[in-house]
């Protein structure tokens, strides 16, 4: 039972990140039906700059905790915003000149994006990994004293802050989009740009912000990568990117909750399937749930039936 | 006579290489019902779509209140009053009624949106039982309707319809004329129409257009079309309905 229990954290901390990139790529594949392969690398770009920004300030663990929190807010804050600049670059230099070209065009620029991007990270970081010590260490466990030969269930602070964190911004993204001119504009755009262009939306300003957006989150990912795992290098984005991507299309691409669920889901069984069979198999585990997903439902877990067409 | 409110010079407009209009000329007033008839393909849709900019005229001039919009992109025009209830109604499937209409009032300051919101009730009191409920299940009438309020909630000097009555019955399609008359006569709301029902829209309409092939070839009041032998032949064929 303490085995599971520490296998659902680990899970639902894992498929918080998995959920945070997968909206990236499911929001941008609902207002422009393409796949941003440069999403992952975006992730990437986010982590090293949250390092950056870290080494920096001279943030260390050995500040008081107050101190150490807000400095990593601020961390957040602008490694989000510095990010976000890299995704709104990335689609005005490489996708929005494609525009109205074949389906394929941005398809293929994308994929080059993101070589870009990992060789421009691998030429001026160094292609050796970066590690970070730990800045925030501890956390509870229970039982706090195992009886000898007990497990105990190890929930790190670590953990607490990026699942909070992760479901605040979800819930603040979503109701961005349900609930504002500017969620509304970008839905209007997802369902018919055109009509959209008709009632004084300016379509590419929206696919900037859909990008932008989905950077910044992408970025808190990416730190979050940085400050758990304590170490990146340029790569991380490639491995991250297809499991978010999995994510994205478990959970029915194009729907924002459906990312959600899919990010969780697939930390959850990458989770399980480390804890009770073999690390090195948790990918294919991943991947072949969603394929037998994909045999069941084609559009996903919550992804909307093509039918729905008017 | 005051400058038009819309004028339409010389305006060519291609596909790719095909050419769909070939130098329209026209102009609608400030205050007028003016009705664009023609048969399928003549390239009614692509003279109002081209009005808004999309696709924009290769040749030619689009002069609105005397300033030429022919290189804006599509948004800005329709900031400068212009509001179009487009060809299929293209109503915004997974949004509600009322985000619908939120979306029409979407170049406003937002000051007027309980108000309007209020007078496309009356106008249409269908769409307030159905404010809750998603675009796509409405029936085609109601997305017309509600395609027309979504137009003239962002309070537009030029009101654009592109087949108001397609597919619809009859009778919906009578308390939709009734409702554009009544906006031009009540509040001289300025509409150009287009429509294959040439019978209702030249009824309607202070004048109209007559358009084959990409290329205006009649013109007249309404009504004085609606008698020419030649109309009555093309698109009156089988009467009035």
């Amino acid at each position: 039972m303490e085995y599971f229990l520490q296998q659902l954290i680990n899970g639902i901390t894992l498929g918080s990140i998995y959920g945070l990139i997968a909206i990236g790529y499911t929001m941008v594949y609902g207002i422009i039906g393409m796949i941003n392969f440069a999403h992952g690398d975006i992730f990437m770009v986010g982590s090293f700059i949250a390092l950056a920004l870290i080494l920096m300030l001279g943030v260390a663990a050995s500040a008081p905790m107050a101190i150490l929190l807000v400095a990593l807010l601020g961390v957040l804050a602008l490694s989000m915003a510095l990010t976000a600049v890299w995704g709104w670059a990335v689609e005005r230099l490489a996708y929005r000149p494609l525009r109205g070209s074949f389906r394929l065009a941005p398809l293929i620029t994308a994929i080059g994006m993101s070589l870009a991007l990992q060789n421009f990270v691998q030429i001026a970081q160094g292609a050796r990994n970066k590690p970070l010590e730990p800045l925030i260490s501890g956390g509870f466990s229970f039982p706090a004293n195992p009886a000898p030969g007990q497990f105990s269930v190890q929930l790190s602070y670590m953990q607490i802050g990026i699942v909070v964190t992760t479901v605040a911004l979800m819930v603040g993204f979503s109701l961005l989009i349900s609930r504002t001119a500017l969620g509304r504009a970008q839905r209007a755009c997802e369902q018919d740009r055109k009509m959209a262009s008709l009632l004084g939306v300016d379509v590419d300003k929206t696919i900037s912000v859909t990008f932008v957006t989905g950077a910044a989150l992408a970025a808190v990912a990416g730190m979050f990568f940085l400050l758990y795992y304590g170490v990146i290098d340029f790569f991380i984005g490639f491995v991250a990117g297809v499991k978010a991507f999995t994510a994205a299309v478990l959970g029915g691409i194009g729907s924002l909750p459906g990312a959600m669920l899919g990010g969780l889901l697939i930390g959850l069984i990458e989770a399980f399937w480390s804890g009770y069979f073999s690390s090195d198999y948790k990918d294919v585990a991943a991947f072949s749930i969603l394929v037998i997903v994909l045999i069941f439902m084609p559009s996903g877990l919550l992804g909307r039936p093509e039918i729905e067409k008017v | 006579m005051s400058a038009p409110l819309l004028a339409v010079d010389g305006v060519e407009t291609f596909y790719g290489k095909i050419q769909a209009l070939r130098g329209v000329e026209m102009e609608v007033r400030e205050g007028e019902i003016v009705s664009l008839i023609g048969a399928n393909g003549a390239g009614k849709s692509t003279l109002m779509m081209t009005i808004c900019g999309a696709p924009q005229a290769r040749n030619g001039r689009i002069i609105l209140e005397g300033r030429d919009i022919s290189r804006m992109p599509t948004h800005q025009i329709m900031r400068l009053g212009v509001a179009q209830s487009p060809e299929g109604r293209r109503i915004f499937p997974r949004m509600t009624v009322l985000e619908n209409l939120m979306m029409g009032a979407a170049v406003t300051d937002g000051a007027h949106f309980e108000d309007d919101l209020a007078r496309m009730f009356t106008l249409f009191p269908v769409l307030e039982r159905r404010q809750g409920q998603r675009g796509g299940t409405l029936s085609g009438g109601e997305q017309q309707m509600l395609a027309i309020s979504r137009a003239l909630m962002s309070r537009p000097r030029l009101l654009l319809l592109d087949e108001p009555s397609l597919g619809l019955a009859p009778l919906v399609v009578r308390q939709i004329f009734k409702v554009i008359k009544e906006l031009n006569e009540s509040q001289g709301l300025t509409v150009f129409l287009v429509e294959q029902n040439a019978f209702h829209a030249l009824r309607l309409a202070h004048r109209g257009y007559v358009m084959v092939n990409g290329v205006i070839t009649m013109t007249g009041a309404g009504k004085e079309l609606l008698a020419r032998e030649e109309v009555r032949a093309a698109y009156l064929e089988g009467g009035a309905h």
